[in-house]
């Protein structure tokens, strides 16, 4: 079977590479990853299980895939769970995350992150981590590139392709890269602030990514000074030697999102989109490439189809 | 049914629209509740929030925008020029925030700002402590409507000044009073409604809420008991027990 994909964000380099490794003859329409891919920004979190506290069932079930299949693409993966804590004085939004979440148990930071001063935490050990821009880079490496549409269409443009899909619509996130050696944290930490929640992804030789203002707003411009002042003040919040980061780059983009935040696999015409992947791109783009595969080589209806 | 402004809601809950997990959960608890206004900020989204207004304006329910974030009387009145334009109604919940801990209001700022609003045609719903004197200079102002505070923005803690807001109700007697912020909990939402106020406006409560639309739905049920309450003429508390039934002649046994 022949099929294009349009667009090289983490949604359609899944797609192809998936259909490719079944025995599907694919090739991708579109620039190499950059910056103007909305998972170029992403924090890279595989963390089925803290997503659940807000996020519907299907996302932590699908989620659950990413991690084995990031690492089977020859992706470095990184096991070392998920550590979630809160402010001192606000320790009951940590009980209500456990309540609201599964996977986890209490643990003494200390044993967990030496390096953060907060006492008690939630680890979640299952969850893992990846850098977006090296996943993307590796599957893309193994895309071939083309510039004509053949054989089967699916598009996954993400937010551009509002022009087949009207109900889709942005969310914007900030994020901030900074680099603080001095400070060693080796896993995800996210911090339940009541008014700045954040999270912080190391990215290895002390560089951390501070994420992610959610803003509803399909809006792509720079960050607004008020969004990296939440980050930054959540950061300091975290721990307090974080203030002396050096500040490496600020990043802005609108993810796409249908109006209950799932993905969706539709049929358009003679096109199939795959898209809605919401702040879950790395999480849910193995599973929905997998769901995609299933579809057009064996026939099977994609449970996030329409 | 209260009347704001000429205009008669079918409810006495207003929803914010703000910290839900996703717009179809906000569009449930809306449906699950039959809340009659939804609040809506400009601010954060101002450039790119078309879609999300769309998806509120798609509520079907009244909107009131607010100036939600606001800390001057300059940047409010814009908001709300702005909020005007974008959502097509001269309705406008009035927030000048002064204090960055408590969001508390500045009042002195906000009777100025809801003079200016007036003055431009707009119906402004103040955002305000329960402090008498203050309600009055926005009564002045032009507002016809007053909405104080329960308790801070996003604290869940209820009603903190019981006492300050039936002293409100009792000085106001014919002016819509709205609690607005700290409430937590169907309870308190109830609470307000016992005291004589007309609406209550609740949002964290039920977005951050496990399940959004079934608080949303307990709180339209205690709004609609607590003003089937009001309206029942509640009896009064005495401090010694008056036995319902007759303590003398019991038949011996």
């Amino acid at each position: 079977m022949r099929v294009t994909v349009i667009g090289a964000g983490v949604a359609g380099l899944c797609v192809a590479r998936e259909l490719r490794a079944r025995g599907a003859e694919v090739a991708v329409m579109g620039a190499a990853p950059g910056p103007e891919a909305c998972s170029w920004w992403a924090g890279g979190m595989l963390a089925p299980d803290c997503e659940g506290e807000s996020a519907e069932e299907p996302v932590v079930r699908l989620g659950r895939e990413a991690a084995d299949w990031w690492q089977a693409q020859g992706v470095r993966v990184h096991r070392r769970g998920t550590l979630v804590v809160s402010p001192q004085r606000d320790a009951a939004a940590l009980a209500r995350f456990a309540r609201r979440s599964g996977g986890h148990r209490e643990v003494d930071v200390a044993e967990i992150e030496p390096a953060l001063p907060q006492r008690r935490g939630l680890f979640f050990a299952g969850e893992a981590h990846l850098a977006p821009r090296e996943a993307l880079a590796v599957l893309a490496a193994g895309a071939e590139f083309t510039r004509r549409a053949e054989g089967r269409v699916i598009d996954c443009r993400g937010l551009s392709a509002r022009d087949a899909l009207p109900d889709l619509r942005g969310v914007r996130g900030e994020t901030v890269l900074i680099r603080c050696p001095d400070v060693a944290i080796s896993r995800p930490v996210r911090l339940l602030h009541p008014r700045m929640p954040l999270y912080l992804v190391p990215r290895g030789e002390g560089v951390y990514l501070l994420g992610a203002t959610s803003v509803e707003s399909d809006g792509r411009g720079p960050p607004t000074v008020r969004a990296v002042l939440e980050l930054l003040s959540a950061a300091f919040a975290l721990h307090p030697a974080l203030a002396e980061a050096e500040v490496l780059e600020l990043g802005a983009d609108a993810r796409p999102a249908f109006a209950d935040n799932l993905p969706r696999v539709r049929r358009v015409g003679e096109v199939l989109h795959v898209n809605g992947l919401y702040r879950h791109g790395f999480l849910l783009a193995p599973a929905m490439a997998r769901l995609v595969a299933d579809h057009l080589l064996l026939g099977i209806e994609p449970e996030v189809m329409e | 049914m209260a009347v704001f402004y000429g205009e008669e809601l079918g409810s006495a809950l207003m929803l914010g629209t703000a910290g839900y997990p996703s717009p179809a959960v906000l569009a449930r608890a809306f449906r699950v509740s039959g809340a009659g206004v939804a609040t809506v900020s400009l601010r954060r989204e101002a450039g790119g929030g078309q879609d999300f207004w769309a998806l509120v304006q798609d509520l079907g329910v009244r909107l009131l925008p607010n100036t939600a974030g606001c800390h001057g009387v300059r940047e409010a009145v814009t908001t709300a020029q702005m909020a005007r334009e974008v959502f097509g109604t001269d309705w406008i919940k009035l927030e000048v925030i002064g204090h960055a801990d408590t969001l508390q209001p500045d009042v002195f700022g906000l009777v100025e700002a809801a003079r200016i609003l007036s003055a431009e045609g707009f119906r402004v719903f103040p955002y305000c402590t329960e402090d008498l004197i203050v309600c009055e200079r926005l009564l002045e102002a032009g507002c016809e409507v007053l909405m104080p505070w329960g308790a801070p923005i996003g604290s869940g803690m209820g009603l903190n000044n019981p006492f300050g807001l039936r002293a409100l109700r009792a000085a106001f007697p014919g002016v819509p009073l709205v609690v607005d912020a700290g409430i937590g909990l169907p309870s308190h939402a109830a609470a307000a409604m016992e005291m004589g106020y007309d609406a209550v406006l609740v949002n964290s409560a039920v977005a951050r809420a496990g399940d959004p639309a079934a608080m949303a739905g307990a709180m339209a049920g205690a709004v609609r008991a607590g003003r089937a309450a009001w309206l029942a003429d509640p009896m009064e508390r005495t401090d010694m027990a008056v036995a319902s039934t007759p303590v003398l002649g019991r038949a011996f046994l």
